[in-house]
């Protein structure tokens, strides 16, 4: 009978945990469940406006009901005429000066906050990294590192990684929620921001301003891992060797396709700062295709063959000649080899 | 005229007579008639955009299209709907309310009436012609001087053509509350409507040249050549930003001011009683008024303009909270010790009360920086300025549909009907809304096309979507009550809900010049003093005498013609040079009209105190 009972109220816990986190959204994804430096901060000063604005809500529906539950025209007083009131002076301060001061309340703490977060006066000291918005994909360069990549970006944790982000084309703005808010990328100016994640694991990016038809397709990841990982990652990408032959023979034409049918023009693979497309140093290692697919094979070919059918607008449609399936399928084995490290999203998601 | 009198005459002289009015009453029709028209438009588009989110990775639309629905959504929600139907309401009511005739410049409302619905109209053709814009309703450069076709040429031209005529009525109530108030109509006796429509005349004053500015650089950009906005030329892209939020945020009370005005009147009436602390409410709305031209940079958190900028923006619109608040409270007291009947008009502005304090609480919250680096650009904010403009303002335009319906048409909208309606928008504007404030916090963005599968947004999206089917049916039920009252409704009395201002102490629909004499007022709630204290009806501030008004004139149509050419003659001369001669065309009819306007004399006519006197029998 207590065994029943024990195991009702463990299943009981365990699944109102999960609507309490249901409602908090998916995890590395929510703001809800802040997991960096920056949601964390913007964290505090939700709950505390919410916890001021649900105090005001909460008095203003008060009295909101009490007056329409009391003074609502009752039965027999059709020709009752109140009393006209023009106003009472103490009321009328009290409900000037109340919301004053609970203004301050959130003002204080929202300005030392807005200050923090744009102190970027150490970063001299932190990784840099210079992030491009594309339509509709991002580029990471790490100059410090010479490390150019793709989509996947790399962090250690719980060190401050500063990003001077501008934009190639139109504007942009790069949103990791459960590391940090969001800041836009323009073309005209480098903005600065700097995140910080508590945690290892693989977060989801977006982004957060228009910018065409496939906006709402531009995802990234933040791939947070220990420092040790994070070096043992950058010494993985210097090693890389652009020029090296695959192993086996499909990939070899895979990657004689690759060379001949234009993909280098915009691709590069190895530390080349040609970043007219997402450069594919270790394609075999992300985690999502384009930012948005499975990285299986199959649906690697799909978008080698047909990119405009999964993201629209997309800047590679059109501008390498046709492929045969055999010739997709081929180079599809050959991006897919293109893994450097051992440190990856998968083990970071562990 | 009455519309019984002109249903008399043949369809084409009504039509003809729509077409040269220059009655205050009649253009309202006009603002109602065309504001309504985009408003099912602007709720169709609404409707596609959440249908296209019922679940996740949907194929319903395509993604190029979805950026035009969003685009045209905003837009025509914002200038083709809201906006045209609150002028109509504020024309139709209140030169009554300050015992006027007309407006100060009739033939000028007529212009601003025709180029708001000629400027639409432009607009809404992209659809036919290659694709609407789709740069979304806040057009952020560079994205939309880089957008191909001419979807965004239509945006520009089409917005210019409008603006310029929402410019023309807002000049024209400013000008008409200075100058033509009743006698003993002095500033702190007016209602509050009358001075919300004050205020927001100057606020369109001061806040639409901006947005004329900003789009005439973004034409010269997309049509000329020029580079205001193009980095790589030594351009600058987020000025945009500035110019279009400087117009931009002091439009948000443009909408919000005048059904704050609204509700004023209904909260009295409707508790038979003074507004509670009158003097306050003003000042409050001169104060919100104020300090709109001072935040609006907090739409811009994010661009990156440094913790200095973003912190003084920050307070100045927390600072907002206040004055809202002081009318919050003060609605509530007007309330309290009241004798509160609940209809139609009153059920939609006891729903704003809690509706509205929701989306001013998330204003607040959102005006904290740090945490707007979260909200910023994702359902939160859609969320927020959706119960903000459906909460606050067009909870706050039924509420007035239903209150100076009988005023406007003479007959009284039906009550079941009403609240029928009513209670459906109402459920589904909260299960549409309430829910997105947690969709951006789990990580959704604004204006995307689709979101993907097992993020945890599936159950958001579909509850959200049931919610705007529900709002839907809420809006044709009104439709079809608008109907229904046409063929069927009662007739209304001159004074239906015992009311306190002056347009309640005419008949309704009001003869087409007003007021047979000039009423003196004395006080604060004039027909309410007089009901209470005087002999139950106004006293004339003049003897019965002839009245003086004012031609009709097709001219405004024809010049709004003009400009809707030349503004085909500019998207098209991008293309073909031809096309300049429609520029020249359209730009040459429009330069006729004024010429004719200022050479030619209008008498207008004199209705004889005799005509007068016998209209009395
Ligand atoms: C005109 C430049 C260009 C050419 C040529 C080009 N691409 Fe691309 N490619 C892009 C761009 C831009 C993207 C990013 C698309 C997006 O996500 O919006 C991309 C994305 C990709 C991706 C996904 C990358 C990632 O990080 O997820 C792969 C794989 C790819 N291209 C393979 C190829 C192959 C194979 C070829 C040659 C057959 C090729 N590309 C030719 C520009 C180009
Ligand atoms: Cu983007």
């Amino acid at each position: 009978m207590k065994g029943w009972m024990g195991k009702f109220k463990s299943v009981f816990l365990l699944s109102l945990l999960a609507l309490v986190l249901a409602g908090c959204g998916k995890e590395n994804l929510t703001a809800l469940v802040p997991k960096g430096y920056g949601a964390e901060s913007s964290m505090n000063l939700i709950i505390l406006s919410s916890i001021i604005m649900l105090f005001v809500f909460v008095i203003v529906f008060l009295v909101y009901v009490i007056t329409l539950v009391r003074f609502r025209k009752k039965k027999g007083q059709e020709n009752f005429i109140p009393k006209q009131v023009e106003g009472n002076k103490t009321l009328e301060t009290v409900w000037t000066v109340i919301p004053i001061i609970l203004v301050l309340v959130l003002a204080v703490p929202t300005v030392a906050a807005t200050f923090d977060l744009a102190d970027t006066s150490k970063s001299k000291d932190g990784i840099n990294i210079d992030v491009t918005g594309n339509q509709y994909w991002w580029h990471f360069s790490y100059a410090g590192e010479e490390i150019q990549t793709s989509q996947d970006l790399y962090i250690p944790t719980g060190e401050k990684v500063y990003l001077n982000m501008q934009s190639s084309d139109v504007i942009h703005s790069l949103w990791v929620p459960s590391i940090s808010g969001k800041m836009d990328v323009n073309p005209e100016n480098v903005n600065t921001m700097y995140i910080e994640a508590k945690e290892e694991g693989v977060y989801w990016g977006k982004c957060a301003e228009l910018c065409g038809p496939s906006h709402s397709l531009m995802d990234f990841k933040v791939i947070a891992v220990s420092p040790e990982e994070y070096d043992q990652w950058v010494e993985d990408m210097q090693g890389v060797d652009p020029e090296a032959q695959p192993q086996d023979a499909v990939a070899q034409d895979g990657k004689a396709a690759f060379e001949e049918n234009n993909c280098m023009s915009c691709h590069a693979i190895g530390s080349s700062p040609n970043a007219v497309g997402p450069n594919l140093t270790n394609f075999g290692d992300r985690s999502r295709i384009a930012g948005i697919l499975e990285p299986t094979k199959e649906k690697l070919v799909n978008w080698i063959m047909d990119p405009e059918s999964i993201k629209p607008g997309n800047k590679m449609t059109n501008n390498y000649p046709e492929l045969s399936k055999e010739e997709a399928s081929n180079i599809a084995e050959y991006l897919l080899q293109l893994q450097p490290s051992e440190i990856t999203p998968e083990s970071a998601g562990n | 005229m009455s519309i019984a009198a002109a249903q008399k005459k043949g369809f084409g002289a009504v039509i003809w007579d729509y077409l040269t009015t220059v009655d205050h009453k009649k253009i309202a029709h006009l603002y109602l008639f065309g504001g309504g028209f985009f408003f099912l438009l602007g709720g169709l588009e609404a409707l596609f955009i959440r249908i296209q989110l019922i679940k996740p990775e949907n194929d319903f639309l395509s993604a190029g299209l979805y950026n035009e629905m969003i685009t045209m959504h905003g837009t025509t929600m914002i200038f083709l709907a809201a906006m045209p139907l609150l002028l109509g309401i504020m024309n139709a009511i209140m030169p009554l309310q300050i015992g006027a005739r007309d407006v100060a410049f009739p033939f000028l409302n007529s212009l601003g009436f025709w180029l708001f619905m000629f400027g639409g109209v432009l607009l809404n053709c992209s659809w036919f012609l290659g694709g609407a814009p789709d740069a979304g309703w806040t057009a952020y450069t560079p994205l939309s001087t880089t957008s191909p076709g001419h979807g965004v040429d239509f945006y520009i031209l089409g917005l210019q053509i409008s603006g310029a005529g929402t410019l023309m009525g807002g000049i024209n109530f400013l000008v008409t509350i200075v100058t033509m108030r009743a006698p003993g109509m002095t500033y702190m006796r007016m209602p509050l409507f009358t001075w919300t429509t004050f205020v927001t005349s100057v606020l369109i004053l001061f806040a639409f040249p901006a947005l004329t500015v900003g789009l005439f650089l973004l034409m010269f950009d997309r049509m000329f050549g020029s580079a205001f906005f193009e980095v790589s030329l030594g351009g600058n892209a987020v000025i945009w930003q500035h110019l279009f939020w400087i117009f931009g945020h002091p439009e948000v009370y443009i909408l919000i001011l005048p059904a704050f005005g609204v509700f004023s009147d209904i909260f009295a009436t409707f508790s038979k009683k003074r507004l509670f602390g009158y003097t306050a409410m003003v000042f409050a709305t001169i104060l919100i008024a104020f300090l709109g031209f001072m935040v609006w940079a907090h739409h811009m958190f994010t661009v990156g303009l440094g913790p200095v900028a973003n912190a003084i923006f920050a307070i100045a619109t927390m600072a907002i909270a206040v004055p809202t608040g002081i009318k919050i409270f003060n609605w509530l007291a007007t309330m309290w010790g009241g004798s509160i009947t609940i209809n139609s008009a009153m059920l939609w502005s006891l729903a704003f009360i809690p509706s509205f304090t929701i989306g001013g609480m998330t204003g607040v919250m959102l005006a904290s920086a740090v945490a707007d680096y979260q909200y910023h650009d994702s359902y939160f904010v859609v969320a927020h300025f959706h119960y903000v403009i459906v909460g606050g303002v067009v909870f706050g335009i039924l509420a007035a549909l239903h209150y100076w319906w009988p005023k406007m048409f003479g007959k009284i909208l039906n009550e079941a009907l009403g609240k029928l309606s009513f209670w459906l928008f109402f459920i589904g504007f909260h299960l549409t809304f309430f829910i997105q404030h947690f969709l951006g916090l789990m990580g959704m963005p604004r204006r995307y096309w689709v979101f993907l599968e097992d993020q945890g947004l599936d159950i958001g999206n579909l509850v959200s979507t049931i919610g705007a089917l529900l709002m839907g049916v809420g809006g044709l039920l009104f439709v079809i009550n608008i109907i229904y009252t046409s063929v069927k409704g009662e007739k209304a009395p001159a004074d239906p809900w015992d009311g306190r201002t002056l347009e309640w102490a005419i008949p309704s629909p009001p003869p087409f010049y007003n007021f047979k004499q000039t009423p003196l007022v004395r006080g604060l709630d004039p027909l309410w003093i007089e009901k209470t204290e005087g002999k139950g009806e106004m006293t004339a501030a003049e003897p019965l005498g002839d009245i003086h008004m004012p031609d009709g004139s097709i001219l405004p149509f024809i010049m709004s013609l003009g400009f809707f050419i030349a503004g085909f003659g500019f998207i098209y001369q991008v293309d073909q040079k031809a096309w300049l001669v429609a520029v020249f065309a359209g730009m040459g009819i429009a330069l006729a009209c004024m010429l004719i306007r200022s050479l030619k004399d209008y008498h207008g006519f004199h209705i004889t105190k005799e005509e007068l006197e016998r209209e009395a029998d």
